[in-house]
């Protein structure tokens, strides 16, 4: 039998026998449609949390503290050492930083791989106003590589000598603004109490409006110019003699391998410093997804465990209903080889349709789904699209669903395709 | 001396096992001449059928052998036995073994289809043995819709499509009236006589095996040298 002939017939054969064919397709259809909506719900959550954590940081830097030396569980007060500055706040209660002077620095920045250096300050910003109206509680921070998720307005830019600021969506009703695109431009006051207690007032300009995001602080970042207005304000009535520390620091590097950042990690730690990267810090976030999709994914591969017996039961019928015709097939000089492939081209044909029909539908519904969960329940969490089919993943699924299918019918042909003509014939 | 078209030498076959043991054929020597006419004649049971199988090498034989034009069978490869099935012999089966879900003109090009023909002259040839056998109006006609009749030359029509040397045809008119009867016994030994096509045919009836140019009488699995049953 010519190739072209043997997959006529086996389309021909898959749609002769209606009931069978519909319910191995159907089999095939769970099996594929479970697969890719647990796929495109992994899909979905890992773009959403990708697009979250480059809202937070640049993944090619490190934030730098002076090692807690010792300050383990039970160890106890450590021992006062004049040369070393404390600085007291944030943490937990009881709960000491040692702060970075300038000399931290450079020996940070001399670390081989370490292409640039910039100190942290704590900004102690108090309220943010606009227009006179009420004021609010604001918490600032610089923008070090993070790619904030914009709902309204541009980034910062860093080059720039004017004061700007990205403001949380959850600020613009509450300083009297109708709307995101309304606050794109204007100017708000600042209050930020100096070294003697005195309140000072910085402006800047509202550059854009971050849409609500899940690993957000809930503060704002402000840009290099304004930064440094703040830092000034702040250190107004500083004693001239006090020289400036500063609680952290962020290190850039060159985009490096795993090996590489962890070798920058251990000499960072050698000279006495704790360097995270993001991964780092929302370390136990990602953890937590990933079990998530884990769990997914297992019940997807118990789904096409199932569906597998249905493709396997159902294909297996149909070579017992066809015995005989193999055996008239084998009478008339069919040879085995060509059995076979006609009954995998039918088993191939069969598992298309039903993958094909089941991802199809998977990304119809999952896609409808998707959108309204978006606009509803999940829309205080923007930008999520809790399922999303990429191209890949599915022809992945696709051409798995299709092997299984495959192995499940091919396997009983495989047996049929061997017997004596008349064996088959026989077959009752 | 012309080598035989087909041979046999000791043929025996053995069906199940253990208490269920039985010795279909025991020990059947026979030759065939190319173009000859040969009627299987004996009882319900005697083997016939069994034989036929074995001659069509659609079976493995128990022991002993067959030999096409002088080649054992045992040596020939997958290929070339699948070519001789296809190109060599047509067999009419007892039961038929008709695809009743599909149409008669489908049933009868499967062996042409198989030989890897097209489908323009798949669909001609088919056409021209339903012709034959005058069975063309019904070449759209589900097979499973047929009458037994119908079904009897409808399978003798997939034999013939191929233009296979060897015809077998297990008991081709046990089905038929006495008319139809007659215009499939005279296709079949006109194929005999004017094609040149090698007959061998299972038969009950003494009146049609009368008609062939040798019997063989076949008795509980071995060959006998006369019709006992007519004889007494
Ligand atoms: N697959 C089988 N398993 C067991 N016994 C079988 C099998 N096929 C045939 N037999 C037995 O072998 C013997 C010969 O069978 P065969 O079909 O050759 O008879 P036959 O001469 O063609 O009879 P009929 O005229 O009724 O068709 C019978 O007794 C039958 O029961
Ligand atoms: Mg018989």
């Amino acid at each position: 039998m010519k190739p072209l002939e043997t997959l006529k017939t086996a389309i021909t054969n898959s749609f002769r026998s209606k009931l069978r064919t519909t319910l191995t397709v159907l089999a095939i259809f769970v099996g594929a449609f479970t697969l890719t909506i647990t796929n495109g719900l992994g899909t979905g959550i890992s773009n959403y949390i990708d697009s979250q954590v480059a809202a937070v940081g640049a993944s090619n830097a490190f934030t730098v503290t002076r090692a807690d030396t010792g300050s383990g569980l039970g160890s106890g007060p450590q021992k006062y050492d004049p040369n070393t500055r404390v600085l007291a706040g944030g943490g937990r209660p009881g709960s000491t930083q040692v702060a970075l002077t300038q000399a931290d620095l450079d020996k940070i920045g001399a670390v081989p791989g370490i292409t640039g250096v910039s100190p942290v300050t704590r900004l102690n910003t108090a309220y943010i106003q606009w227009n006179n109206q009420d004021k609010y509680q604001l918490s600032v921070s610089v923008l070090a590589g993070a790619q904030p998720q914009l709902d309204a307005g541009q980034n910062l830019d860093d080059g720039s000598p004017a004061p700007q600021i990205i403001l949380p969506s959850s600020y613009v009703a509450p300083l009297g603004f109708s709307d995101s695109a309304q606050a794109v431009g204007q100017d708000v006051t600042i209050g930020i109490p100096d070294a003697t207690g005195t309140m000072r007032t910085v402006t800047a300009r509202i550059n854009g409006i971050e849409q609500s995001a899940l690993l957000s602080s809930g503060g704002a970042f402000i840009n290099k110019a304004l930064s440094t207005a703040l830092t000034q304000a702040q250190a107004t009535g500083t004693p001239a003699t006090s020289a400036p520390v500063y609680t952290a620091a962020t290190a850039t590097f060159a985009p490096s391998s795993e090996s590489q950042i962890s070798g920058m990690k251990s000499q960072l730690s050698g000279a006495g410093y704790t360097a995270q990267t993001l991964d780092d810090r929302i370390g136990t976030v990602k953890t937590v997804i990933n079990g998530i999709i884990g769990v997914l994914d297992a019940f997807a591969v118990i789904a096409l465990v199932a569906a597998g017996f249905g493709i396997v039961n159902t294909l297996l019928m149909s070579v017992q209903e066809r015995t005989r015709e193999i055996g008239l097939m084998k009478a008339m000089g069919m040879g085995s080889g060509s059995v076979f492939a006609l009954f995998s081209a039918e088993a191939a044909f069969i598992g298309l349709l039903g993958s094909l029909i089941g991802s199809g539908a998977a990304i119809a519904l999952g896609t409808v789904v998707s959108h309204a969960l978006a606009r509803g329940p999940l829309s205080d969490l923007a930008g999520l699209q809790i399922l999303s089919f990429a191209p890949g993943p599915v022809a992945v699924v696709i051409v798995l669903v299709m092997a299984i299918a495959f192995i499940a019918g091919t396997l009983p042909a495989w047996r049929a395709a061997r017997q004596n003509p008349i064996d088959s014939l026989r077959y009752e | 001396m012309p080598v035989p078209i087909l041979s046999t030498r000791d043929l025996t076959k053995t069906y199940g096992r253990g208490p269920d043991r039985f010795d279909a054929l025991r020990g059947v020597s026979l030759e065939i001449d190319r173009g000859d006419s040969v009627a299987i004649v004996g009882k319900s049971g005697s083997g016939k059928s069994t034989l036929m199988h074995l001659l069509a090498l659609l079976d493995t034989p128990g022991g002993g052998s067959v030999h096409v034009e002088g080649t054992d069978a045992r040596s020939l490869s997958g290929r070339r036995l699948n070519a001789l099935r296809n190109q060599m012999f047509g067999f009419v089966f007892q039961q038929f073994f008709l695809n009743h879900a599909t149409t008669v003109l489908d049933n009868v090009v499967l062996p042409l289809k198989i030989a890897g023909m097209g489908a323009r002259e798949r669909r001609a040839r088919g056409m021209a043995v339903l012709e034959q056998l005058e069975l063309a109006d019904k070449a759209r006609n589900k097979a499973g819709n047929l009458s037994g009749g119908q079904k009897q030359r409808v399978v003798i029509a997939r034999a013939l499509a191929n233009n296979p040397r060897v015809l077998f045809a297990d008991e081709p008119t046990g089905n038929l009236d006495s008319a139809t009867g007659r215009i499939v016994e005279d296709i079949l030994f006109d194929l005999n006589q004017n094609h040149g096509i090698t007959l061998i045919t299972v038969t009950h009836d003494h009146d049609l095996a009368a008609r062939f140019n040798r019997r063989v009488y076949i008795r509980d699995g071995q060959l006998i040298t006369t019709d006992e049953e007519h004889a007494a």
